[in-house]
């Protein structure tokens, strides 16, 4: 049951993107279209995971034993940028496809501030593994979520006519915080 | 300057040379700061004793003691106070879990007959401009003085002195909770 | 190359966060008030004139193949001396209990090492450029971005609390929504506008 909570507060109420404004360059760069923005979230969801899984055992088995938690930083990124690697190349093999159609945003996931993010509030919230896992699965699926409602709106706002000052990067900010209004009204659903 | 060419021993030396510079380095600052750094977080959990007890000459965090709360959902900290070795009271760190947005904590100075001397939000997460209102001294000057053993602490619509904030009741009653929560297990724990 | 134009470039011109569309994660999250987007700022600044500094140095002896990594555990490095020192000695709590510095920017300060205008200006400055260039690119890029960031904390801070720099001038409360997520997105919006109007004329 906890469980569930956990994810719905971090697909609605905390949503990661329109709450904790982790994830916003990709946010804006991919969410074009819905289609490079669901290849997005999908290599999202498979890098937040596995990072939180390494990132969490390497700070459960490794720094904190050794009293070397101020290495947190440089080790966790690196395991990030280990992992996105492995995605790219795995990508290639299985899916020539996807891979050309994300193009410079697969190594960018690593710079993704919600992949990092992720892995540390595991830490400051004291979740558990298991916790931790579904904390991950729960706020990709919120990063999907919001990129993906984000895309559709993007590809309606292209068909209007927008004032040219407020063309591109303006326009799509205010949207997104007119999207970040709504989703605060799930506030109160998760006690 | 010429770059390096990648080969597999420059690689791996590269790494390793910086990898191991920026450890040293970053461990040398590490214990250069550890004491600053715990000097600030003992005046980061000291502040909200200070905040709600008169002036003591103890250590209350050296003194403190852990009691289980009497409705059983968790335990608080007691933090006692002495002035010229005579007990003065204490400050209780209490919580609730009904809140808004989830827990808040209060630190609560009580004097020795149980009255609130004042009382220090340490954690929330209530919607900012109403429940954050129970940070406030018109929201929190409603409790000083009040003995929670003699006075009915819970907000008005409940049949308790308090005014609630407006449009913030479920706040307002959380807080009133882990006040009184704060009391009784407090004095509870005097009485042995 | 004229280093006054390499060092004002990131005021307006190249202005990572309303040009660039870089740096955008603290620019939201930590402009509640204009001394937090500031803290924000200069702390970046840092990690940028240094990890700067480090790569212009020292490129010339890092393989080509490894040296994202390796300026990434420089960058890192950087990141977390900030983050000790701040730790130490930006983390006192305010008159009334208000939270630290430290404890406003939050997680924040080890985000820095994803803040993509860092390894931007590392990869594509300062391991091309001599040092000086390179130092006087992050310090330029650097005070850029605080400035942006001071700009959207003050607006927030005016707007959504009726004060600035932790000064007061209106009772009661402001246009709370901005100082929440929405208002954040829809203030940067609008000044992302502004500005962008204003470099073209």
């Amino acid at each position: 049951m906890e469980y569930i909570l956990i994810i719905i507060s971090a697909v609605f109420v905390n949503n990661i993107v329109l709450a904790q404004f982790l994830g916003i360059c990709p946010f804006l760069g991919v969410s074009g279209k819905v289609s490079t923005a669901l290849g997005m979230s999908g290599a999202v969801m498979f890098v937040m995971t596995l990072a939180t899984i390494a990132t969490y055992l390497i700070q459960v088995y490794i720094l904190v034993p050794f009293d070397i938690t101020f290495l947190q930083t440089i080790t966790y990124i690196l395991v990030i940028a280990s992992l996105v690697q492995m995605v790219e190349i795995i990508l290639k093999k299985i899916s020539p496809a996807l891979y050309q159609s994300l193009g410079v945003f697969l190594p960018l996931i690593t710079t993704n501030c919600a992949i990092l993010g992720v892995a540390l509030l595991v830490m400051q919230k004291e979740f558990n593994l298991v916790q931790g896992v579904i904390y991950a699965i729960g706020n990709s699926i919120g990063f999907a979520l919001a990129l993906i409602v984000f895309a559709g709106i993007r590809e309606q706002l292209d068909l209007m006519h927008i004032p040219k000052g407020m063309k591109g990067v303006p326009v799509s900010l205010v949207v997104a915080g007119i999207l970040a209004l709504a989703f605060m009204g799930f506030a109160g659903i998760v006690k | 300057m010429a770059k390096k060419e990648s080969t597999f021993l420059n690689m791996i030396v590269t790494l390793l040379i910086v990898t191991f510079v920026a450890s040293s380095a970053l461990g040398y600052i590490y214990e250069l700061t550890k004491a600053p750094r715990a000097e600030a977080m003992r005046i980061k959990q000291t502040f909200a004793i200070k905040k709600v007890l008169p002036e003591f000459d103890n250590d209350p965090l050296a003194d403190q003691y852990v009691l289980p709360a009497n409705d059983g959902s968790g335990e608080l900290s007691v933090y006692p106070a002495l002035a010229g070795g005579d007990s003065i009271g204490a400050a209780v760190k209490t919580f609730s879990n009904n809140g808004y947005g989830g827990i808040i904590e209060l630190m609560v100075g009580f004097n020795k007959s149980g009255e609130i001397i004042d009382i220090a939000v340490v954690n929330q997460k209530e919607t900012p401009g109403l429940g954050t209102k129970m940070a406030d001294d018109s929201y929190i000057k409603q409790y000083r003085g009040l003995n929670p053993g003699e006075t009915d602490i819970s907000v008005k619509q409940d049949g308790g002195e308090i005014d609630a904030i407006t449009a913030a009741t479920i706040s307002s009653r959380a807080f009133s909770e882990a006040v009184q929560k704060g009391y009784n297990t407090y004095l509870k724990g005097e009485t042995k | 190359m004229n280093q006054w134009r390499n060092f004002n470039k990131g005021f307006l011109r190249e202005n990572p966060v309303f040009v660039l569309v870089l740096g955008m994660c603290p620019a939201l999250a930590t402009t509640t008030t204009a001394i937090n987007g500031m803290g924000m700022g200069l702390a970046t600044t840092f990690v940028l004139f240094m990890s700067n500094l480090v790569i212009s140095i020292f490129a010339g002896f890092i393989p080509d193949k490894v040296r994202i990594p390796a300026f990434i555990v420089i960058i890192a490095s950087f990141v977390t001396i900030v983050d000790l020192v701040m730790g130490a000695y930006f983390n006192t709590p305010g008159p009334q209990g208000e939270p630290s510095l430290y404890d406003q920017l939050g997680i924040f300060i080890p985000l820095i090492v994803v803040n993509c205008i860092v390894l931007g200006r590392a990869e594509a400055f300062a391991s091309k450029n001599k040092i000086v260039s390179s130092v006087i690119d992050g310090l330029g890029i650097g005070l850029g971005f605080t400035f942006a960031l001071v700009l959207l904390g003050a607006t927030r801070e005016i707007l959504g609390n009726g004060s600035i720099f932790g000064l007061s001038f209106i009772q009661g409360d402001g246009i709370l929504v901005f100082v929440l997520a929405p208002g954040a997105f829809i203030a940067l919006g609008y000044l992302t506008a502004l500005i962008i109007r204003l470099k073209k004329s």
